[in-house]
């Protein structure tokens, strides 16, 4: 299936971060970027197409894929019915036979009722075959809690899912890096689980004109600091630079790392960073037991264990199932109030 | 119908004033459905649906009050505010849920109806033969958990009715585009030998009939049924829906023929009641729904300490050792449920 690339666009232009690609950018929304992103490897690669519940007619349900249609046309964006299970099984029998699908969950809770093909299936098609077949497809939507959409819909799958070997997780945290880590996502040979946030469809950033992608595993230092290091993914990202705001205030100086990809987990950054800070703190918006964040704590235990002046504090959502009330929704959050006081405890100022 | 109509449209001004959050589905057009159902049923049948669950709550007797203080999130609501719009449990009036995954509750009402199958026959020999309903959308329908609930159903012989309320639209896209053979929905039920019957959901006396002969019947031969519920959303899927995807023509047609209205009119030619039966009716809806706002403003906000209620019913098991670590992360035990009730037979 080579001839379906179309030609002279094979120089893959990679950078670690969008901002040292120079050039011009522009101020765009989260939900455009992942857009832009999409329709950019679908003019260069007839094999990708976008697949989902309100897709195509309706434009996405959170707009993501607005105007795609047009472009594109029905044979490439495909609205499907309200069957999770039976269309991302049928895309990663397409992913097999050689497409490079990618596959809208309007919300990433809905995947559940598809864990089958996207658990059993998809990463393990390479290893169970020997090494004769991959599958190659993107799993996208948003994850965690939205505003009050109560416990069935506020899921934080990477709690779950990052269990699986086998698949990759990219969870960005601003329009920049969704742009760059999806472009990767739809060239990566293997199955990409890309984890977006309601709560941020609408977030601008800057991101640059020029063409560029953002490896896997690498994280970004979005602040530099000396005292404690915030390790995190995702929209949790935004509450630690905020809380490193406040914290800077009292005198804590923070590091904020942002990991982008949890599996690969780039653990070089938040090591070399831990060896300067002597202290850690893992944000993470699953809940806490055989979490993603309990797994990244372990690993900072094991390899700075002789660097840390206290054990790795942990802020997750509560222990308890998303409640609906607003006022318990944001109290079970990881917010910048518990991030604060993680840190002042990690740090003795408590 | 009155009441659910104007506790849906003061549902929506609520919404619009951000007192209520989240999703929140209304069941303006198609509240014929609800009400024909519950009334056909006995109250101890149990009733099971999806996200679009304010009307089935009300019709099955759950107050406005505690509606609507579920969807401001206040502890007066069903559910103490836990549940939200799309979460609505009445125990007393044996409501298990709406539910907010496209088709997950149809699995449950077979489950319900085999569960009181069974309390008939292994438990206290046959007597109360309770039929379960269990709505879905006609976007539900293809769901693959509804295919494997109804051949359970068929295979097991439930008293079960999956009722389809069929508004033609799953969110923006119209049924034929996303079910195949919608022309005959009730194919769906035939392929796992359930008992079919296409019903005119904007007409409740019909609706009502139609219900209570199948129902009986379901009763009588503990057999399942599939329902093809023909009825119109008059607003958007959810309150974000700017309804591009189909005319105003289209909504102004099935608006004339508005369930309210025609039985209204029905019930005035032969006499049953008059203008003023009406009127007075009205405004007792009225004033039930603004009380029910009232009540919901003023309702308290949950205490911290309910975040951590209903969790576990014993988080340390039935039969805790003698030390409790701290290990449940915060929930704590303080939960009203009880398994049984104490008595024989099921709950
Ligand atoms: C498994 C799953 N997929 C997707 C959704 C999002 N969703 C909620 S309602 C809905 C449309 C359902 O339409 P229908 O079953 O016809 O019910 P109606 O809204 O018309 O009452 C969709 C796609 C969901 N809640 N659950
Ligand atoms: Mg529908």
């Amino acid at each position: 299936m080579t001839a379906v690339l179309s030609s002279g666009v094979m120089s893959n232009p990679v950078f670690r971060e969008p901002e040292t690609l120079g050039g011009p950018t522009r101020e765009i929304e989260f939900r455009d970027a992942i857009r832009e992103a999409m329709s950019e490897e679908m003019r260069r690669d007839k094999r990708v197409f976008l697949l989902g519940e309100e897709v195509a007619q309706y434009d996405g349900a959170y707009k993501v894929s607005k105007g795609m249609l047009a472009e594109f046309g029905e044979r490439r964006i495909i609205d499907t019915p309200i069957s999770e299970s039976g269309f991302a099984g049928m895309a990663i029998g397409a992913a097999m036979i050689g497409l490079r699908p990618i596959c809208e969950f309007m919300s990433w809770s809905f995947s559940l009722v598809a864990a089958d093909p996207i658990l059993n299936n998809a990463p393990k098609m390479l290893y169970m075959s020997g090494g004769q077949w991959g599958c190659p497809i993107v799993f996208r939507g948003n994850d965690g809690a939205g505003g009050q959409l109560g416990s069935t819909h506020s899921w934080c799958v990477e709690g779950l899912y990052s269990n699986v070997p086998g698949v990759k997780i990219v969870i960005p945290s601003c329009p920049a890096d969704a742009k760059g880590l999806m472009k990767t996502a739809i060239r990566d040979d293997d199955p990409v689980f890309f984890l977006e946030s309601e709560r941020m469809l609408g977030n601008k950033g800057h991101v640059p004109e020029g063409e560029y992608l953002i490896p896997f595993g690498h994280a970004a230092v979005r602040r530099r600091g000396t005292d404690c290091t915030l390790c995190s993914w995702g929209r949790p990202v935004n509450f630690c630079l905020e809380a490193a705001e406040i914290l800077a205030k009292e005198g804590i100086s923070c590091e904020v790392i942002d990991l982008r990809t949890i599996r690969p987990l780039d653990m070089p950054t938040v090591i070399q960073s831990v060896r300067k800070t002597n202290c850690a703190v893992v944000v993470d918006q699953s809940w806490s037991f055989s979490s993603p964040g309990g797994e990244l704590a372990a690993l900072i235990h094991k390899h700075c264990f002789d660097d840390l002046d206290n054990f790795v504090y942990r802020v997750h959502s509560d222990d308890v199932p998303t409640p609906y009330s607003s006022k318990l929704e944001q109290e079970y959050l990881p917010n910048v109030r518990k991030i604060c006081e993680a840190v002042r405890a990690a740090t003795y100022r408590a | 119908m009155h009441l659910i109509r104007e506790f849906e449209v003061r549902c929506m001004q609520s919404y619009q004033e951000k007192k209520i959050g989240g999703f929140c589905h209304v069941y303006i057009g198609q509240e014929a459905v609800a009400v024909g159902c519950t009334a056909a049923m006995k109250h101890e049948d149990p009733i099971v649906t999806a996200y679009r669950d304010h009307g089935h709550a009300l019709a099955r007797g759950m107050t406005s009050r505690a509606c609507m203080a579920e969807m401001y999130g206040k502890v007066g609501g069903c559910a103490k505010g836990k549940g939200g719009s799309m979460h609505m449990f009445d125990r007393p009036n044996n409501l298990y849920g709406g539910h907010g995954i496209v088709g997950a509750q149809t699995p449950l009402g077979a489950g319900l109806a085999f569960g009181t199958k069974y309390e008939d026959e292994v438990i206290n020999g046959g007597k109360n033969r309770r039929v379960t309903l269990a709505f879905l959308g006609d976007g539900a329908v293809n769901q693959g958990a509804f295919y494997e609930a109804m051949n359970l159903a068929g295979l097991f012989d439930l008293p079960v009715i999956f009722i389809v309320e069929n508004n033609g639209y799953s969110m923006g896209t119209a049924i034929h585009r996303g079910t195949s053979m919608s022309h005959d929905l009730c194919i769906k039920g035939r392929a796992h030998g359930l008992k079919e019957a296409t019903m005119d959901g904007m007409d409740v006396l019909a609706v009502y009939h139609d219900m209570h002969e199948l129902a009986e019947w379901c009763r009588a031969n503990s057999r399942p049924a599939f329902v093809d519920m023909k009825c119109y959303r008059y607003k958007g899927h959810s309150m974000s829906d700017p309804r591009k995807y189909r005319t105003r023509e289209e909504e102004e047609r099935h608006e004339s023929n508005d369930p309210i209205g025609k039985y209204e009119q029905s019930l005035l030619a032969h006499g049953v009641i008059t203008d003023e039966t009406i009127k007075s009716i009205m405004a007792s809806c009225r004033e039930e729904v603004r009380d029910a706002i009232q009540f919901s403003n003023e309702s308290p906000e949950p205490p911290m300490s309910d975040l951590y209620t209903d969790v576990f019913v014993e988080p340390w098991g039935r039969f805790p050792g003698s030390s409790q670590p701290d290990f449940t992360g915060g929930a704590t035990n303080v939960c009203s449920f009880r398994a049984t009730n104490g008595k024989e037979g099921l709950v």
